[in-house]
């Protein structure tokens, strides 16, 4: 058996350790450390609440209007309000843009480089050798790609500033709705910049995924993972949030059941908290470090829902929500284009690498053809906001998905103060460690059983690790 | 080296008068540059207690590109985030480009140094089968760096990480030089995160001209030298005393907890994202430049008083 250890995990957001024990060719066990600790929850106590929204933004400088959306929905909870339609809309907006920027931020800058060979120049060497499988003309195309999408996900990141202010960390959504109403000008702008971008997902990311896929078809069956699949559902299209573009609910053991809030729980026995923290609803939850605790791998908590692990991500969204695919996944597959396929048409090959990465892909092009819809349903002149006042005692709860998997806050205030804050991140459900019972987390799941040809250049392990988008 | 003439002048749209160079000076600035970067200094990038947000921002650069930056101004030898090597490959090659260069290279410092708990909350990497430490990783490199850029509020001042109550034992880049006696010079470019333009006008004017000429926080006057509410286009509005009570009401920010009356930066006349927004149009600003942030400036959504 040999024991590998891959610090630090480059080409995600943060601080990641994957060690993996591998025999026979195969991973047999794995663990995934989370290596950093800042702390915000702690830093949350005793804040005036409508700070939340700006403070934990900076959780994440990838996804921070996912965090900001998750606060705003938490307080707008807690103080018992719900904002104007305008303010809505605006905030599914900027979240939108935000989706599709991380997105193909994702596929090419962060996960590309494992399928596809770089210039021979820093920072695309030194690198892993061997398992790159493009023809010259192929690979040739998708470096390019690789600059022609550093500019679309910069003009990304322009639709987030229209209404967001400016990213990363926006200030356009707060407790009570949006700070700006909406102007025909701007509209008008993000619309514009919208239908180059949804070109781009059309034309070029999107096959590109599939031509990807083409040339690494095993890969369809590399990295299945525990196959419990969770979303808290993203982007209301009703002010009452009857329906959502991408529904709540879970996949759990094979079933489809409604989303339980009470079912979520967060154990720490492998983590570096206190253990007298384990077991807890986040409404209750702790943060309680205990740097030399014994046992312990990672900063990183377990989450678990109905007490067990689950997937969260574009993967878990498109299951669950089950939507029709584009005409590039029926080409793909070889199906009639007349003839309408679903998500779930894709069966087990759904639950592996290049099934996340489709479901990411597909999913980009969702959001963005809804965006161009709701863009039209502003009402220039129209209040985005309510006005607010801070509860003495409350308390609330905010769910949304970030790009990369379920995300809920929870928020209790006392004298005007928060009290409590507990978050609970999406890579915290996907790279979680093990839970008290010892089951591992959804990531380590999905290592164990992939086939690792060759222990100096693991692709297969990053390849597995990065189509979580952790 | 091809950054155009166009392009740089963009990027420095506010710095040539800043530096008193002017119209007529600037291609000459821009071969300057040219000539600086042929040799593309090394880079080494490290991220402590960070969020990322700071290389994000820079990926938004606009002119120069991003690509451009990274393909043909510097030489980026380590960066987390963009390098295709992963595990011990990645983390043995920014050691031995450390030793190479050691005296030459810049590091930029994205995120704080963690200091609590002898440092193990924030582990970079194994080096002869042992963790290290960020702090340790920042004293080695930080020695053998040529200067520092430490950016965003947290290399600059300990940002978010080091509020109230700490607990990471969060500091920036030149508290923690202090307290390990590191003589190295350092740039502090704040901001939560940093303007795209901050870091690459900074990175532009170290190779052409040197260090830029800095404020006591250790921030290039060049970006960091105007008050933000001297020079807002909302400023008649307060003059006028008329003030927005509301979002979306027209009128000077301040009543909503504007924080533009304490920051320092030019955010006011470059805009973000490529000019669609700013802060004080959208909202306020929170004062995300200034140590002391957030905490000194926070409630965010209060009028500060006095």
């Amino acid at each position: 058996m040999t024991k590998l250890s891959i610090s630090p995990i480059t080409r995600i957001e943060g601080h990641l350790k994957i060690d993996v024990d591998i025999e026979g060719g195969k991973v047999v066990d794995a663990k995934s450390t989370g290596t950093m600790f800042r702390g915000f929850e702690i830093i949350m106590k005793g804040r005036d609440p409508r700070d939340a929204s700006q403070i934990v933004q900076r959780i994440c400088g990838v996804c921070p209007t996912a965090h900001g959306t998750a606060a705003v929905r938490c307080l707008d909870n807690a103080f018992g309000l719900k904002p104007p339609t305008n303010g809505r809309i605006i905030r599914n907006l900027i979240f939108g843009s935000d989706y599709l920027m991380s997105h193909i931020l994702h596929f090419y800058h962060l996960a590309a480089l494992d399928y596809v060979k770089g210039p021979d120049t820093e920072p695309f060497i030194p690198r892993y050798e061997g398992d790159y499988r493009l023809d010259p003309k192929t690979n040739k195309v998708a470096v390019e790609q690789y600059i022609k999408a550093l500019d679309i996900r910069q003009k990304c990141h322009q639709m987030v500033a229209l209404f967001g202010g400016r990213t990363p960390h926006v200030y356009g959504m707060v407790v009570g709705g949006a700070t700006e109403i909406p102007t025909v000008d701007k509209m008008v702008s993000l619309q514009w910049r919208l239908r180059e971008i949804k070109e781009f997902i059309d034309g070029t990311y999107l096959p590109t995924v599939y031509l990807v896929a083409g040339a690494y078809k095993d890969l369809f069956g590399v990295g299945t993972g525990c196959k419990n699949l969770l979303s808290f559902g993203v982007f209301p299209l009703d002010d009452d949030e009857k329906t959502f573009l991408l529904k709540p609910g879970s996949y759990t053991q094979g079933k489809d059941l409604p989303l339980d809030k009470a079912q979520i729980k967060e154990y720490v026995k492998y983590s570096y908290y206190q253990d007298k923290t384990t077991g807890l609803h986040p409404s209750k939850g702790m943060t309680e470090p205990e740097f030399d605790k014994k046992g312990a791998y990672s900063w990183i908590k377990a989450p678990r829902y109905r007490d067990l692990p689950h997937e969260g991500g574009p993967m878990a969204r498109m299951w669950i929500t089950n939507p029709v695919l584009s005409k590039h996944a029926n080409k793909f597959l070889g199906i009639d284009e007349k003839k309408e396929i679903r998500f779930r048409d894709l069966g087990d090959k759904a639950f592996s690498i290049l099934g996340r990465h489709a479901a990411r892909a597909e999913e980009c092009k969702l959001v963005a053809d809804a965006m161009e819809k709701w863009i039209l349903q502003l009402k220039p002149g129209a209040p985005s906001y309510v006005k607010v006042d801070i509860p003495k005692e409350a308390e609330g709860v905010g769910l949304t998905e970030a790009p990369r998997g379920a995300l809920g806050h929870w928020i209790s205030i006392k004298d005007q103060k928060v009290d409590n804050y507990q978050v609970v991140a999406a890579t915290i459900w996907n790279a979680s460690p093990r839970d008290d019972k010892g089951v591992p987390g959804p990531l380590e799941q999905a290592l164990i059983g992939a086939p690792v040809k060759d222990i100096k250049n693991p692709f297969n392990v990053v390849r597995i690790v990065r189509s979580f988008d952790p | 080296m091809p950054i155009t003439r166009r392009q740089f002048l963009k990027i420095c749209a506010g710095t040539g008068i800043a530096i008193g160079a002017s119209e007529t000076l600037l291609p000459e600035i821009v071969s300057a540059l040219e000539k600086a970067a042929a040799g593309n200094p090394p880079v080494l990038w490290i991220q402590g207690g960070s969020c990322t947000g700071c290389s994000v921002s820079l990926l938004n650069t606009a002119h120069p590109t991003i690509a451009e930056v990274l393909l043909k101004i510097i030489s980026l030898k380590y960066h987390q985030t963009v390098m295709a090597a992963s595990g011990q490959k990645a983390y043995d090659y920014l050691w031995e480009t450390a030793a190479k260069n050691y005296g030459k290279y810049f590091l930029a410092v994205e995120g704080t140094i963690e200091t609590a708990y002898g440092g193990i909350c924030c582990l970079t990497g194994e080096k002869g089968g042992k963790e290290v430490p960020f702090t340790e990783l920042t004293k080695y490199l930080g020695k053998g760096a040529a200067a520092v850029l430490a950016l965003g509020q947290c290399g600059s001042f300990g940002g978010i990480p080091a509020a109230k109550p700490n607990p990471s034992g969060s500091k920036g880049v030149m508290d923690f030089f202090k307290d390990e006696g590191i003589k190295t010079p350092v740039i502090n470019i704040p901001g939560c995160p940093p303007h795209p333009d901050w870091m690459v006008g900074t990175i532009a004017h170290a190779l052409m001209f040197g260090i830029p000429e800095l404020d006591s926080n250790g921030r290039p006057k060049l970006f960091f030298g105007t008050l933000v509410h001297d020079n807002c286009p909302y400023r008649s509005y307060y003059d006028e005393k008329k003030f927005a009570k509301s979002f979306g009401e027209e009128g000077c920010r301040v009543e909503l907890g504007c924080k533009g009356p304490e920051s320092f930066s030019d955010c006011w006349k470059r805009g973000w994202n490529n000019n669609v927004n700013w802060c004080i149009h959208n909202s306020l600003c929170l004062g995300c430049t200034e140590p002391g942030w957030p905490d000194n400036f926070s409630p965010f959504y209060v009028k500060t008083t006095g």
